[in-house]
């Protein structure tokens, strides 16, 4: 708490920004901007990350299923930073950290989330096959 | 930082607690973390239904499944008119820094109508599944992925409400500090749009495809 205190009393103090505020264009957020070259180089790295799974899928030829299947994740995993970074601005700098951190904490969620949907329903899939075997029946 | 935090002990009252060096909180000063933690709370939504096409997706009751319906070509022209509209937001958010009213109401418009034609394609094709039989209520795989993809649909939807608004309030008032409030958060909103897509792209249609 002391910290994000630090931040605010640094920031509305006497004419000096805290680090971290020097890219202010208009001062009414905290958040950064990109730049043409910034954004350049972030439709281009997406459009990169786009055709090569596209191009992995359609053509099929190249890898095995599973090998597919696990490019086009890692190179999705990748555009999504790109575009974080690129298109989203996000640093750990702007609004003192908090975008960051409420990030952090989301993926937290959509991590256990996701894993454990999958994992639980995919045992119950698992141990509620019906029972083909006759003389396992009660 | 000691005068932060001082507790106020009035004679014979509770203590009272409370910030001493109360600053000043101008207009729209918490409106960029505030619409980016909704953008998170939306992320936990889109991961809600990401979770339920993954735990339904392969449940196709008999009926068609991803590699006799997706068409990966389309996808494609659907994804890049998601990525197009990506970059031209961003040119309209560099005119907005230099204050152009102009350069920005003109990406804004090129932004408006490649949403516009994702939509028109995303529209094409559900009405296609439609009509030869692939209905929401066909099989778990078809509510999920219609209920999915449908949604970030109807995100894009309610963005172009957004961005037409937008745009009638810049022809207005022109680049007025509340305005290209609202256009940063549309900024946000629209650059996330575009990453939920990279997981509808990767999972459903292109894992689909692989299955």
């Amino acid at each position: 708490m002391s910290s994000h205190a630090e931040h605010h009393s640094g920031h509305h103090g006497a004419g000096h920004h805290g680090a971290g505020h020097h890219d202010h264009g208009h001062g009414d957020d905290g958040h950064a901007h990109g730049t043409l070259g910034s954004y350049v180089i972030g439709f281009v790295l997406s459009v990169i990350l786009t055709v090569i799974p596209f191009w992995l899928v359609m053509d099929g030829t190249i890898l095995d299923k599973n090998m597919t299947a696990m490019a086009i994740m890692a190179l999705a995993a990748v555009q999504v930073v790109v575009h974080m970074i690129f298109f989203l601005h996000m640093n750990g700098r702007a609004e003192g950290g908090w975008t960051m951190l409420s990030l952090i904490f989301t993926l937290i969620v959509v991590v256990i989330m996701l894993a454990g949907s999958l994992w639980v329903m995919y045992h119950l899939n698992t141990n509620m096959m019906p029972i083909h075997d006759p003389s396992q029946l009660p | 930082m000691s005068t932060t935090l001082t507790a106020e002990r009035p004679r014979g009252q509770a203590p009272v607690f409370h910030v001493v060096d109360e600053h000043a909180h101008p207009e729209g000063s918490s409106t960029m973390l505030g619409f980016w933690i909704y953008l998170m709370s939306d992320c936990l939504i889109f991961a809600v239904l990401f979770a339920t096409y993954g735990v339904l997706g392969a449940n196709y009751a008999a009926g068609p499944a991803p590699k006799d319906l997706f068409d990966l070509p389309l996808v494609a022209l659907n994804t890049a008119m998601l990525l197009f509209s990506s970059i031209t937001y961003g040119f309209a958010m560099l005119a907005m820094e230099k204050g152009r009213v102009s350069q920005t109401q003109l990406w804004l418009a090129v932004t408006g109508l490649f949403g516009a034609a994702f939509l028109a394609i995303e529209l094409y094709e559900f009405a296609h599944l439609i009509h030869i039989g692939a209905t929401p209520q066909r099989s778990a795989f078809l509510s999920s992925f219609f209920t999915l993809v449908g949604t970030h649909g109807l995100h894009v939807t309610f963005g172009l409400v957004w961005l037409v608004t937008l745009m009638v309030q810049v022809n207005k008032r022109g680049l007025i500090p509340a305005n290209r409030r609202r256009l940063m958060c549309l900024s946000l909103f629209w650059h996330f749009l575009d990453v939920i897509w990279i997981g509808v792209f990767t999972f459903v249609y292109l894992m689909g495809m692989l299955r």
